[in-house]
């Protein structure tokens, strides 16, 4: 007898690729997704129902299809609709949803497997944090509101859910920023800006993680557990590596404009009862300090290394996202050309020679 | 062409044998292929001298694309010298050792096409130093990656490649010039794994830990770099957490400190804190109370061994007189000195005094004998701070008894 696997915010982009892909997985036998809104995305042979998690008619679903993994991925940082949802509609989503749907799992006796996409904002981000995050590091400062501060809920019920049932294993998998050719996040969405305001005199060191990591890890922790691997738990997932925001910026070929941290506030609050773009407060200050996570714990013990690193992960987006306006590629040949006009006096560069095979 | 003349000799110096005759001759046969080749392959750790490849070298500029020997299509070398093996290092492999005693000298017609560009090139090597292009393609090939963003960042923000070429050439003046540092003991740190060096900290802005990180990357003989630990301040400032991040200095907590010993790296660390960096001009030179002893437990974790270090020089840098805690607690600072410049001065006193530095590492005290549960105990973490605190003020009182002038 297969699996029956509920996947939650199914129409979403990321939840949509993870549906289509573990169809495929041998030891599956159906897939379910559920959101509140129909799908904007393919999802395959899985069936879709159209059910709000905020409401107990999840437990319904859960019992007639005798689910046994849910893998809970509707911890949004943005509402779906981004014209007629608000934060408020957001934070119901995270919190109620997941209180009302691991209640219902709790009462479904089929329910064998909870997988919970978090992320690693729950870490907040401040100076007096350590430079790399462990899974248990202790927060300095917990993330005061917003899209970080529902995640460390839903964390909350999570451990809640987990003493109460014993016999779920129960996996959480905190996630750094995901990124890839087709990512729908708020750091994608930073990133496609034209020119990208930074926050002056801090350079942030961030840590992506590529979709299709994402996917495959979340089969990993659905599937059952390999040989000597161990599935229930707490992991950080992220790319390997680390880059700084400029370097970012300079490789997306985006020009940044360094702004004071008071002029971000106040243009936000601005912007805000303007109604145009929003970005949130935990965002300012990602920008701000940047976190790293240590994700040693996830390839001992989940036994998951991640295909691609960090640099890769954004070259991925780079790729799907369309040249900026300073391209880098431009910005070298324009150096090469100096290079050119020295060459005539003296060997032609050799340095530049070397460079080369990084390029491409 | 008396121009061209010059640069053979100066090159010629770090050739240990032979070289000088056929130095003189190659220069006259390759014409401008100039420094930038020749300095490629006259890298340390290459013991044969190099001469330039004659005939190689002016057909690659002729063709203006300045391959690289082991590139295909890049006929036989007619003018191999006995030092084919050099380039064999550099990668050319078998190719190398078929060509090699193909035969000197044929440096043939190729090389005379430069010759109406010596007097231009030997001026501007007068000018700008003997490998001045060299210097400007490395630069420009700096440039190219800095602008591309093609670089390398740890996980604590080191930028390795910006410290080593930028934040290093801008503190040597400071280090050689203006506090004329003095090092002392260097070969106790490990030539490789982890240490932990704990040292005085002093005079109201911490110079001290820059200058002692200048000191193990410029002096070390086996290159090590020193991770530095800080305060939360210096990552709670713009620009100052960022440069900090990029020279590889990180928070001053108990997990970062144990992840760089992990990574076998040398880390510093400053006990003291801001009781030593702000200390009155009248406690010069009396060590602080050492914290907790975090730094032992953690270095007994990772098995790293205490290098203790003194400094001296740096208290008088900003003699302190006064400390206006007013000022201090409205701008968030543990302290804001007061010294006989500073404020009086304005930013004309926020120029230190050049004083003369010692910088003294002692012998390292091993943390490898202990059993795991050490770390824990706090009688053993008492004994061995105390031990590391008094190495440091003995050898303080030392350096200070053997100082002639404040100065000099």
């Amino acid at each position: 007898m297969g699996k029956v696997v509920l996947v939650t915010g199914a129409a979403r982009q990321l939840a949509a690729l993870f549906v289509r892909r573990i169809q495929r997985d041998p030891g599956v036998d159906r897939v379910i997704g559920v959101d509140a809104q129909p799908p904007q995305h393919r999802l395959g042979a899985a069936h879709f129902v159209q059910a709000d998690i905020r409401q107990p008619a999840i437990g319904k679903v859960l019992a007639e299809y005798a689910v046994d993994t849910v893998v809970h991925m509707d911890v949004q940082g943005t509402p779906l609709d981004p014209r007629g949802g608000s934060r408020t509609s957001a934070k119901e989503t995270n919190v109620i949803g997941a209180m009302q749907l691991l209640g219902a799992c709790q009462k479904a006796p089929s329910v064998r497997r909870l997988v919970v996409k978090s992320t690693t904002s729950v870490y907040g981000s401040a100076p007096r944090d350590p430079a790399v995050f462990d899974e248990t590091t202790p927060a300095k400062a917990l993330p005061s509101g917003g899209f970080a501060k529902d995640a460390v809920e839903v964390e909350g019920y999570v451990r809640g859910f987990a003493r109460r049932r014993p016999d779920v294993a129960v996996t959480v998998l905190r996630f750094a920023h995901i990124l890839g050719p087709a990512a729908e996040s708020p750091l994608a969405a930073y990133f496609s800006l034209p020119v990208l305001p930074t926050v002056l005199g801090y350079d942030p060191r961030l840590q992506f993680v590529h979709e299709d990591d994402v996917t495959d890890v979340l089969r990993l922790a659905a599937g059952e557990p390999r040989n000597g691997a161990l599935t229930a738990g707490t992991f950080n997932i992220a790319g390997d590596g680390v880059l700084l925001l400029s370097q970012c910026a300079r490789r997306l070929g985006c020009p940044t404009v360094p702004m004071l941290l008071p002029a971000i506030r106040w243009s936000r609050s601005v912007l805000r009862s303007v109604g145009a773009t929003d970005f949130s407060p935990e965002q300012i200050r990602l920008l701000t300090h940047g976190r790293v996570v240590r994700t040693a714990h996830a390839r001992e013990v989940l036994g998951f290394t991640p295909r691609h690193t960090t640099e890769e992960t954004l070259a991925a987006f780079a790729q799907g996202r369309g040249e900026g306006l300073l391209q880098p590629r431009r910005l070298a040949e324009a150096v090469d050309r100096l290079a050119g006009l020295l060459a005539p006096n003296g060997n032609p560069a050799a340095g530049k020679q070397e460079e080369v095979p990084h390029h491409g | 062409m008396a121009d061209a003349k010059v640069i053979p000799f100066d090159d010629d110096r770090d050739r240990p044998r032979g070289a000088t005759a056929r130095g003189a001759r190659s220069r006259s046969a390759a014409g401008g292929a100039g420094g930038a080749g020749r300095r490629k392959s006259d890298k340390p750790g290459q013991p044969s001298p190099l001469a330039p490849v004659p005939g190689r070298r002016a057909a690659d500029e002729q063709r203006g694309t300045g391959q690289r020997p082991e590139e295909p299509g890049d006929g036989p070398g007619p003018g191999r010298g006995p030092e084919a093996e050099a380039d064999a290092a550099a990668g050319a492999g078998e190719r190398a050792d078929q060509d090699a005693g193909t035969g000197t000298g044929a440096a043939g017609a190729a090389g005379g096409t430069h010759e109406q560009e010596r007097p231009a090139n030997g001026l501007l090597d007068r000018m700008l130093g003997s490998d001045w292009d060299a210097r400007a393609s490395r630069g420009l090939a700096f440039l190219r990656r800095r602008i591309t963003g093609d670089y390398e960042v740890d996980d604590f923000g080191y930028d390795r490649e910006l410290t080593d070429q930028v934040l290093m050439s801008l503190m040597r003046p400071v280090y050689e010039k203006y506090f004329r540092v003095e090092v002392k003991g260097l070969e106790n740190i490990p030539a490789e794994g982890p240490a932990l060096v704990v040292t005085n900290h002093s005079g109201t802005l911490p110079l001290d830990g820059l200058m002692l990180q200048v000191a193990v990357h410029d002096h070390h003989p086996d290159g090590r770099h020193l991770r530095l630990l800080g305060a939360d301040l210096v990552f709670m400032l713009p620009l100052v957490n960022e440069l900090a991040r990029k020279a590889g200095h990180t928070l001053a907590c108990a997990e970062d400190a144990q992840a760089l010993l992990e990574r076998g790296e040398v880390v510093g660390v400053m006990p003291e804190g801001f009781k030593g960096l702000g200390k009155p001009f009248a406690d010069r030179y009396k060590l602080q109370r050492f914290g907790r002893g975090g730094f032992v437990s953690t270095a007994l974790r990772a098995g790293a061994p205490i290098v203790p270090c003194s400094i001296v020089g740096a208290e008088e840098i900003y003699p302190m007189i006064g400390n206006s805690r007013t000022l201090a607690r409205l701008l968030g600072f543990p302290y804001f000195p007061i010294t006989p410049t500073f404020p009086l001065l304005g930013a004309l006193g926020a120029v230190p005094l050049p004083t003369k530095w010692t910088i003294q590492f002692g012998e390292p005290i091993p943390t490898d004998g202990y059993p795991p549960e050490a770390a824990e105990d706090p009688m053993l973490m008492f004994n061995l701070t105390d031990q590391v605190r008094e190495t440091i003020q003995h050898t303080l009182y030392k350096l200070l008894v053997r100082r002639r002038s404040v100065f000099f």
